[in-house]
């Protein structure tokens, strides 16, 4: 016997908790862990409805199941984002405003040379060309 | 306040207090892994509901890929060990942040709270959505959506390769033009 109370003053905690940590961060990486624990906060309310009596098709768990796996989904081609913006441009402080036009300019003007950031692009590229 | 009321009460209050812990402190790595001891004690929270079977994915898919995923994205961004305070955003901001957070919780709050009063479930017999029912229903009337799945997951590892090998040609075409330019 349980009450369902309880996971949901739950479930509204972690999703107010993720929105503070998606809006107190400045690390892109971490943004995405306040992005996690509201999808947590989501799951858990699903699985909290899916355990009242008379949910049909078993819908409370399935869905879970669904959201943890799109959820992976998400966090990969999110991560792969933020590993690109810091080869590009070295930081990955979201506040900054970082140069992100497209296309390569096809003669480096004085004025226009990008930043220097020689350390995390020989680190990287090393790596992924090996 | 039964035995069940009890023990989610205990392993809940881990999971918030983590989960805070996650997003307020200071140290860049600490933030990964407070978030690891958040998601497993929520599988805790999904056991003691009684789903097996969504605690151990949980287990497996979060405590075992995305926290480690996110560990690996922070090593490979370089970030720094121990205390960090340009993790944060300016004071202004995180009091808004927290009002925000908090103004969210209390309305999920008086949302959900009259619409789960009073509702208990007996979970000592078997929870209604066991395991054999979560099997039957992903094969039976949820087989296409899971289908679909597995192809966004396809999708998803073909597209975080692709956006990382588009960046590494453009960068070679720029640098390839530019050391042209140069003799």
């Amino acid at each position: 016997m349980i009450h369902l109370q309880l996971p949901a003053v739950l479930a509204a905690l972690l999703a107010g908790i993720g929105v503070y940590g998606v809006l107190a961060r400045r690390n892109a990486v971490l943004i995405l862990i306040g992005v996690e624990l509201i999808l947590n906060a989501a799951n858990l309310l699903l699985v909290t409805a899916g355990s009242r009596p008379g949910v049909p098709f078993a819908a409370g768990p399935v869905l879970t199941l669904f959201v943890i796996t799109i959820a992976a989904a998400e966090i990969t081609v999110a991560l792969a984002v933020v590993l690109v913006l810091f080869r590009t441009t070295g930081a990955i402080d979201l506040t900054a405003v970082p140069d992100l036009t497209d296309e390569p300019e096809p003669a480096p003007a004085p004025g226009l040379e990008p930043a220097p950031h020689p350390a995390p692009e020989l680190d990287l590229r090393g790596e992924v060309r090996s | 306040m039964t035995t069940r009321d009890i023990v989610f009460a205990a392993v809940g209050a881990i999971t918030a207090l983590s989960a805070l812990l996650s997003v307020t402190t200071k140290h860049v790595v600490h933030s990964a892994l407070w978030l690891l001891v958040s998601l497993g004690t929520l599988a805790g929270c999904y056991l003691v509901l009684g789903q097996e079977l969504v605690g151990l994915v949980q287990l497996l898919v979060y405590v075992g890929a995305i926290v480690v995923l996110v560990l690996f994205a922070l090593m490979l961004t370089r970030a720094p060990i121990g205390p960090h305070a340009e993790i944060d955003t300016p004071a202004w901001q995180r009091v808004v942040g927290a009002v925000l957070g908090a103004a969210t919780t209390v309305l999920l709050a008086a949302l959900l709270l009259p619409l789960f009063s009073g509702v208990t479930v007996d979970l000592d017999g078997g929870a209604p959505g066991g395991t054999p029912a979560i099997a039957q229903a992903v094969f039976g009337t949820w087989v296409w959506p899971f289908e679909l799945l597995s192809v966004l997951l396809l999708v998803a590892l073909i597209g975080a390769f692709a956006v990382s090998r588009l960046v590494l040609r453009r960068e070679d075409e720029s640098s390839a033009a530019r050391s042209e330019v140069r003799p």
